[in-house]
């Protein structure tokens, strides 16, 4: 018998659970306050519930179907395993979408789906869902759709036109780990797809002889990384990150910590997954993009390339290069102030303005709302100077939390 | 001393009315006591009370100007329901017309807890955003537009300045978001705010259900993480949010959830996975499509 819509609800968001997207920021600003649809996307995104594994809930992420013929080891979907097979139709996922929409549960659509048959029949399935929305119904939320590896270039195209975002999973962060644990995957075609969207979304950004650009992919393309399935450590996690940036301007990189499935792979360890280690390379990759760090500064400080768990990787860096400290903070370079720990871009721009006007004492900077134990260590203010760093042995100890013991399972 | 009356209903109109009168006669902030009207300022004859008329402006004081970004901030301040919000307001503005960057001193104590009272706005309006929910109204059938109520209890006087992001939103149906704070309103043709609290109307939805299903299974259970839920959804808003009292079983049920997983012993493939990799191998290729 046909399973009822909230019966495969459950099932195909199951399945999309594990793809750790779920932003709808970054896009390009639009309303439906004179169009008179439904939909608006303003600036940031918004989280319209948490879920207890503390992640946003911003979109409905689901699949249109978890059929797959291909056979991911970390894959609750792979081919190989007993999970349930059900399926939307694209009317289902089109009315799903627009009714949550309107009990403002969701900012819109994060649509990805097993393959089925072929990349192309796929791939028509998400787009047609995507026309639907936004030409019969006038949809202004969010769309994501995933891109299907090896789809036509008029297919992409297509999608561009309708969705905020496009993403094409990279999964591992080498090729022989894709070869390994996703062997019908190919890591080149999968880069290839990323060349070819960043070139028509550089194409788009162009404006024509009329000075028009044509609305393509506005929030641009992101991609994952499963971390702890193979062996690859945080240095070659981030460099991979930073190529993946550099070449083909993504907008993010997610990193998904490989997390137990129902009916896992024997191929799998059932392992805890590593929280902690994906919460570094987030905040990695954020000093990365933001902080004006190359990755190896931040990869470098230890010996077997993976991050200190243990305290943060800025602070990380602070302590392996404690001779560049104390900065003073009433005459130091804005890039300097954002090495400092405990200071982020909020507080080194209130520390510029408010510094044009007089100089800063410690007190001055709690009242920015900065944490004076800290940055207390490492900079200089008017009537502060700190013992000089290298003469201390006991920092680690002052930021490194206490031993904890981890719960295994 | 001055009493100036307002109604605090989180519009910058009526106190922008009074502190530019008071501003040009040049009355001195220690001189206005601020009250709200009917507001839990513990003082006794709230009800009673009757303010000052405005002074008459003083020939002698120059024409007042503000920075836009005081005006911004104002915006936001105005709304909050701390009751000293107007006299921090009338402070900020009276110095502003001798300390030109006052808003810039960042570490200036007015300047300080006016950014902390616009935070606390700001934050406030962004989880109305999100937590909102919107129920259809059963009796608008065969009319021309769908029709939806929402229940929402704010912390601050908001309403009004969040009304128009849900227009602009949910511009195809009509909307009513009632709170104890103000009804705000559309129609298709007019936004309303109305100050007046509203109560809690009894509401259902049968979208919810489906709602919660989504809700529970985008959970992973071996990623169990409360204190990052609790941070960004605090329990205050979870009385009105269709979802909230799953929460207690799927934290309660996540451990066995997980360790059930790991005790299942790998199973064996379905038919159409041997079908499938016996195609490939017979193509001679790993897979492709
Ligand atoms: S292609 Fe691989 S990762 Fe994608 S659904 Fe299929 S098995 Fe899972």
């Amino acid at each position: 018998m046909k399973k009822t819509l909230k019966e495969r609800l459950a099932i195909l968001s199951d399945a999309a659970k594990y793809d750790a997207s779920c932003a709808s920021s970054g896009t390009e600003r639009r309303d439906s306050g004179r169009s008179g649809g439904l939909g608006s996307t303003e600036g940031s995104g918004i989280c319209h519930a948490y879920a207890p594994d503390g992640r946003c809930i911003s979109l409905l992420k689901i699949l249109l179907t978890n059929f797959c013929i291909y056979d991911c080891a970390y894959c609750i979907n792979r081919s190989s395993s007993n999970v349930e097979r059900v399926r939307f139709s694209v009317e289902e996922v089109v009315w799903l979408t627009l009714e949550f929409y309107r009990r403002n549960y969701i900012e819109g659509l994060f649509l990805s789906s097993g393959i089925i048959r072929s990349s192309d029949h796929t791939m028509e399935e998400l787009v047609r869902v995507a026309r639907i929305l936004r030409t019969d119904h006038g949809f202004r939320g969010y769309i994501h759709l995933k891109t299907i590896p090896d789809a036509s270039p008029a297919l992409i195209e297509e999608a561009g036109l309708y969705a905020d975002r496009l993403s094409i999973n990279i999964e591992l962060p080498t090729d022989a780990g894709i070869d390994n644990f996703a062997p019908q995957k190919h890591p080149t075609r999968i880069r290839a797809a990323m060349g070819d969207l960043r070139l028509k979304i550089d194409a788009a950004a162009e404006p024509s002889f009329r000075g028009r650009r044509k609305r393509f992919v506005p929030g641009g393309q992101s991609t994952q990384m499963i971390v702890g399935v193979d062996g690859a450590n945080d240095a070659t996690i981030l460099a991979s990150s930073a190529r993946l940036y550099g070449n083909y301007r993504l907008r993010r990189v997610y990193y998904s910590a490989f997390s137990p499935i129902p009916d896992a792979s024997r191929a799998l360890p059932l392992i805890k997954p590593p929280l902690l280690r994906e919460h570094r390379l987030y905040q990695a990759d954020w000093l990365y993009r933001f902080y004006g760090f190359a990755v190896e500064e931040i990869t470098r400080t230890r010996p077997d390339g993976n991050l200190d768990l243990e305290i943060d990787p800025k602070l990380a860096w602070a302590l392996a290069n404690r001779e560049r400290f104390p900065i003073d903070i009433n005459r130091a370079e804005r890039e300097m102030l954002l090495r400092v720990p405990g200071l982020g871009p909020r507080s080194v721009n209130a520390i510029l303005s408010a510094r044009a006007h007089k100089a800063l004492r410690l007190e001055d900077l709690g009242r920015l709302g900065v944490s004076l134990r800290k940055v207390r260590p490492f900079i200089a203010a008017l009537g502060w100077t700190p013992l000089r760093l290298v003469d201390r042995s006991d920092l680690r100890d002052l930021f490194a939390p206490k031993p904890e013991q981890l719960s295994l399972f | 001393m001055l009493t100036i009356l307002l109604d605090g209903h989180g519009e910058l109109a009526e106190w922008r009315a009074a502190a530019r009168a008071l501003l040009l006669a040049g009355i001195p902030p220690e001189r206005v006591e601020w009250r709200q009207r009917g507001g839990a300022t513990g003082d006794l004859f709230g009800g009673q009370m009757e303010g000052s008329p405005l002074p008459p402006p003083d020939p002698q004081t120059p024409a007042a100007t503000v920075p836009r970004a005081f005006l911004e901030l104002a915006e936001a301040v105005i709304c909050h329901n701390d009751p000293r919000r107007f006299a921090l307001l009338y402070r900020l503005l009276w110095r502003l017309q001798g300390e030109r960057a006052l808003l810039e001193m960042r570490a200036d104590a007015d300047v300080v807890q006016a950014n902390r009272l616009e935070k606390s706005v700001r934050r406030d309006a962004h989880k109305m955003k999100a937590f909102v929910r919107f129920k259809e109204l059963s009796d608008g059938e065969g009319q021309p537009r769908r029709r939806f109520l929402a229940w929402f209890e704010p912390e601050h006087f908001i309403v009004g300045r969040t009304a128009g992001f849900f227009q602009r939103r949910f511009t195809d149906m009509d909307w009513i978001i009632a709170t104890p704070k103000g009804t705000s309103s559309w129609d298709g043709q007019h936004l309303r705010f109305d100050p007046a609290p509203a109560t809690k109307p009894d509401l259902r939805d049968a979208a919810d259900d489906l709602w919660r299903t989504y809700y529970a299974h985008i959970f992973n259970p071996a990623r169990l993480k409360v204190q990052a839920m609790q941070s960004e959804m605090p329990k205050k808003y979870w009385k009105n949010l269709p979802e909230a009292d799953l929460i207690p079983d799927l934290i309660a049920g996540a451990e066995a959830r997980v360790r059930e997983m790991a005790a299942r012993a790998a199973s064996d493939p379905p038919a159409f996975h041997h079908r499938l990799r016996a195609r490939d191998k017979a193509a001679g290729r790993e897979g492709e499509t």
